[in-house]
């Protein structure tokens, strides 16, 4: 237990990566997601099916392999990403993109499809209707999967510990280097900052839904 | 039940000392007698009669550690690391196939022998004073130290002194990336899972060397013509035995076989089997009897 304590610097440096890697990731995806959102539902086919492929290729690939593509397969094509913290974001981003783009479209499909008709009627176009209309009501049925993909994504940052990204999980197998006695709380520290990030998203979620309810 | 398992020990001991006496008599292969008589040898209760009389033991190894403990397709771990468990082995007079091997990986030594899921761990298991608090240690067998490795068209890294600026690659967690935070402060340590990951950023120039214990990179320096080791070792990490805590009379009884087999030439046969292939054969270290 008292690891824990004795270690708060090492772990607090872990954590600010930790917390870094998920918000600059995060804010990436979430634009990267809108965009191919609205691919996904455009009328032009050749966006559409981009759109698609991209989703289908990311959203199905283990993460670990996405970073082992960036770290050791996209060198040998002349792709050189700075290793570590930029190699983690494009990663992580790239991946958290396609669950991000498929938690709008569902929140875009669940707006009934008048809505479309008639702003397209009024004479809005396309990108306006999408972005006056549509997005506005749909962020209402998208906040609570987009938190669930954020959450995700703040755990999923540990995998980037083994990808020269000193975060929390790595600060936590060096302290357990360290500390031989005491690797089960030293992994109990790691958890219990793991979950200073996702709890209070998910209080968050929960404030941000009831301030954006509508009486349908 | 104590009066039984006592009077158990004793028919056991005793069958021990009529079957060595038999073997000593008509067998002529003068191996296997002699390790049925070291069986009697030892002191009844302790862990090397336990071994001995039930005739298995289990080593904690590596597998994935090249001229150490290296697993091959047959399943079977070679490596200086077993060849000098089998040494232990022997000496118990237990054979080949008493032997299991169980993998163990840096961050589970101390729980498999503390749990007995090992009876012994040879690992390329570093004696430290923390790790001392945990498991006894046996030996050292061996003197490995930290090392650099780079690419032979490098020229401005030549020893640890030139490390200063530099990205240094090593695996998360481990002792040598400990040791480069600790004593290299303006070199930037770049962490990866396994040692063979940073071989493909060495040679794409993300970065500068690879460190971890000499013996490691003399296996990829071997198998690879445009990697190389510079300068001497700059740590000293004695590979030691581990097991049980406070097992006393085990661990002397190691180290007393660790030093027969440094006196008889075994232990350097071992040597040149495995890691002497790419490594020259150094004198044999002085175990410690802390």
């Amino acid at each position: 237990m008292n690891v824990i304590f004795d270690n708060i610097p090492a772990y607090l440096t872990g954590f600010l990566m930790t917390l870094k890697l998920s918000l600059v990731s995060g804010i990436l995806a979430l634009i990267c997601g809108l965009f191919l959102a609205a691919f996904r539902v455009s009328p032009l086919t050749p966006l559409r099916a981009l759109a698609t492929t991209y989703v289908e290729l990311l959203r199905n690939t283990p993460l670990t392999i996405v970073f082992f593509f960036l770290v050791f397969v996209a060198p040998q094509f002349g792709i050189l990403a700075p290793l570590g913290f930029w190699t983690a974001v494009i990663a992580l981003s790239a991946y958290t993109a396609a669950f991000v783009c498929e938690a709008v479209r569902s929140g875009i499909n669940s707006v009934q499809f008048g809505q479309a008709e008639a702003a397209r009627a009024i004479g809005l176009t396309f990108g306006q209707s999408l972005s006056l209309v549509i997005l506005p009501q749909a962020v209402r049925t998208v906040i609570p999967p987009l938190i669930n993909v954020f959450i995700a994504l703040a755990k999923n940052t540990s995998v980037a510990a083994g990808f020269a990204t000193v975060e929390l999980m790595a600060s936590g197998r060096r302290l357990a280097t360290a500390n031989p006695a005491d690797t089960v709380w030293v992994l109990v520290g790691v958890a219990l900052f793991y979950l200073a990030i996702t709890i209070p998203a998910g209080i968050l979620a929960g404030v941000v839904e009831r301030k954006v309810a509508f009486a349908r | 039940m104590r009066l039984r398992s006592t009077g158990l020990i004793a028919l056991l001991s005793v069958s021990a000392l009529t079957l060595s006496a038999c073997s000593g008599g008509d067998d002529t292969e003068p191996e296997p007698a002699a390790s049925t008589a070291d069986v009697a040898e030892f002191p009844e209760g302790s862990t090397m009669a336990k071994l001995a009389e039930a005739g298995k033991i289990t080593v904690g190894t590596k597998f994935d550690q090249p001229l150490f403990g290296l697993v091959g397709p047959d399943g079977v771990p070679e490596g200086f690391d077993v060849e000098i468990a089998r040494i232990i082995a022997s000496n118990l007079g237990i054979d080949e196939d008493g032997i299991s091997w169980k993998e163990t990986v840096s961050a589970n030594r101390e729980t498999f022998i503390k749990s007995g899921d090992v009876d012994i761990v040879v690992a390329t298991y570093t004696i430290n004073d923390k790790r001392k608090a945990e498991v006894s240690f046996a030996g050292p067998y061996y003197l490995a130290g930290q090392s650099i490795l780079t690419l032979t068209t490098t020229t401005d890294i030549e020893g640890p002194d030139d490390l200063a600026g530099k990205k240094v690659c090593t695996v998360a967690g481990s002792t040598p990336e400990a040791n480069l935070l600790a004593n290299f402060p303006d070199t930037e340590v770049v962490p990866f899972g396994t040692y063979s990951e940073c071989l493909e950023p060495l040679r794409n120039g993300q970065v500068d060397a690879v460190s971890t214990d000499n013996v490691i990179l003399a296996g990829f320096a071997a198998d690879n013509e445009d990697l190389e080791v510079r300068g001497e070792p700059f740590t000293e990490e004695p590979y030691g035995i581990g097991l049980g805590l406070e097992d006393d009379e085990f661990r002397t009884w190691i180290n007393d076989t660790l030093e027969a087999a440094f006196a008889d030439g075994s232990w350097t046969e071992a040597w040149e089997a495995t890691a002497g292939t790419v490594l020259p054969t150094p004198e044999p270290p002085a175990v410690d009897r802390y």
